[in-house]
């Protein structure tokens, strides 16, 4: 492990300044109301600070080619689940459903 | 760790299967990377249904997240990128050799901030919630409108909080442990995976937290 590079102490205080600069900006973004843009800029905020503390503090920044296959690879398998969900339930409305198909199944229409 | 994989000096000895130290160092940290990835689908699938029923019942998950103190999420917030520094910071002092008191003090800050986070959760925040009858299953009860879809936000809200906070208590009694071995003398600069490790599945669940902050705190603006 003495191979692993040391990281600088001031790399951690600047990452960790940036976290909580970005935290106090989503905070604040939160009392603007944007609608829909509310939830997106959210999200980014939250994307940037993962990618800050798994460069930095989880040195993926410094790490070798095997670990950062390993790290893209959960992200993969997380949008997979998450947008093939998402796929099923929410484009179940965009085409009319036969009424004699039998009961409703599109979920959208039924909280309407 | 077994115990063969460590001398009395402190210093790493190859395992056959390894072609040298750094490789059997790298090993460690993608064994580590590959259960952070289960554990990334473990919260995935709760992240996957949370993103399906918030959709289609947005108004009720906004009136929810509304029942929630932003101070309390986001004060929570800065102390986990708080303690994630200190661990960071912990695992630097063993890697550059510094005294042993200074990686325990480190390694206690981590714990106690860990701990700080979980009385804001537990006894300023669910018991809250708990008086103001908002758990569901136990004492349930909002009269506005859509009140089934604040109850399910409730549930989401109770179960993704509950498992982080199960991860940061394991992670608690994992950096505790740490600070022990560390005062027996276990790590040196040549020897401190256990604490690397560690850091990697701290910081993880402070990247959880990220995500929970804006998803249950945030709905809709406040």
């Amino acid at each position: 492990m003495a191979s692993a590079k040391v990281v600088p102490v001031r790399t951690y205080v600047l990452t960790f300044i940036a976290l909580l600069v970005l935290l106090g900006l989503t905070t604040g973004l939160a009392y603007l109301h944007m609608g829909v843009a509310n939830t997106v800029l959210a999200l980014a905020i939250a994307v940037i600070k993962m990618l800050l503390v798994v460069l930095f503090f989880m040195h993926a920044f410094y790490d070798k080619g095997l670990t950062r296959v390993a790290m893209v690879l959960g992200l993969l398998w997380l949008t997979i689940l998450i947008v093939l969900s998402s796929a099923d339930v929410f484009t179940r409305n965009w085409t009319p459903v036969p009424h004699d198909w039998g009961p409703d199944i599109s979920l959208q229409q039924k909280t309407k | 760790m077994s115990e063969s994989a460590v001398t009395q000096a402190g210093r790493p000895v190859l395992e056959q299967h390894f072609a040298d130290l750094p490789a059997q160092e790298e090993a460690r940290k993608l064994g580590m990377w590959i259960f952070l990835i289960t554990e990334i689908l473990f919260f995935g699938g709760l992240f996957a249904t949370y993103t399906i029923y918030r959709e289609l019942y947005l108004p009720g998950f906004i009136q929810g997240s509304h029942l929630l103190e932003v101070k309390w999420g986001a004060i929570n917030t800065a102390v986990l990128i708080v303690s994630s520094l200190t661990m960071a910071l912990a695992i630097r002092s063993a890697q550059v050799g510094k005294r042993k008191s200074a990686i325990i003090g480190l390694l206690g800050i981590t714990a106690i901030l860990g701990v700080v986070f979980l009385c804001i959760k537990f006894i300023l925040e669910w018991r809250t919630d708990y008086l103001h009858h908002l758990v569901p299953g136990i004492n349930f009860d909002y009269a506005g409108p859509h009140a089934s879809h604040v109850q399910l936000f409730f549930l989401f809200y109770f179960f993704m909080t509950g498992l982080h906070a199960l991860h940061v208590m394991i992670g608690i009694g994992v950096v505790l442990a740490l600070s022990y071995l560390t005062w027996r003398g276990r790590f040196s600069p040549h020897y401190y995976s256990p604490l690397e490790v560690t850091g990697l599945y701290w910081h993880f669940v402070d990247i959880v937290w990220i995500f929970l902050f804006p998803l249950l705190y945030l709905i809709g603006g406040r």
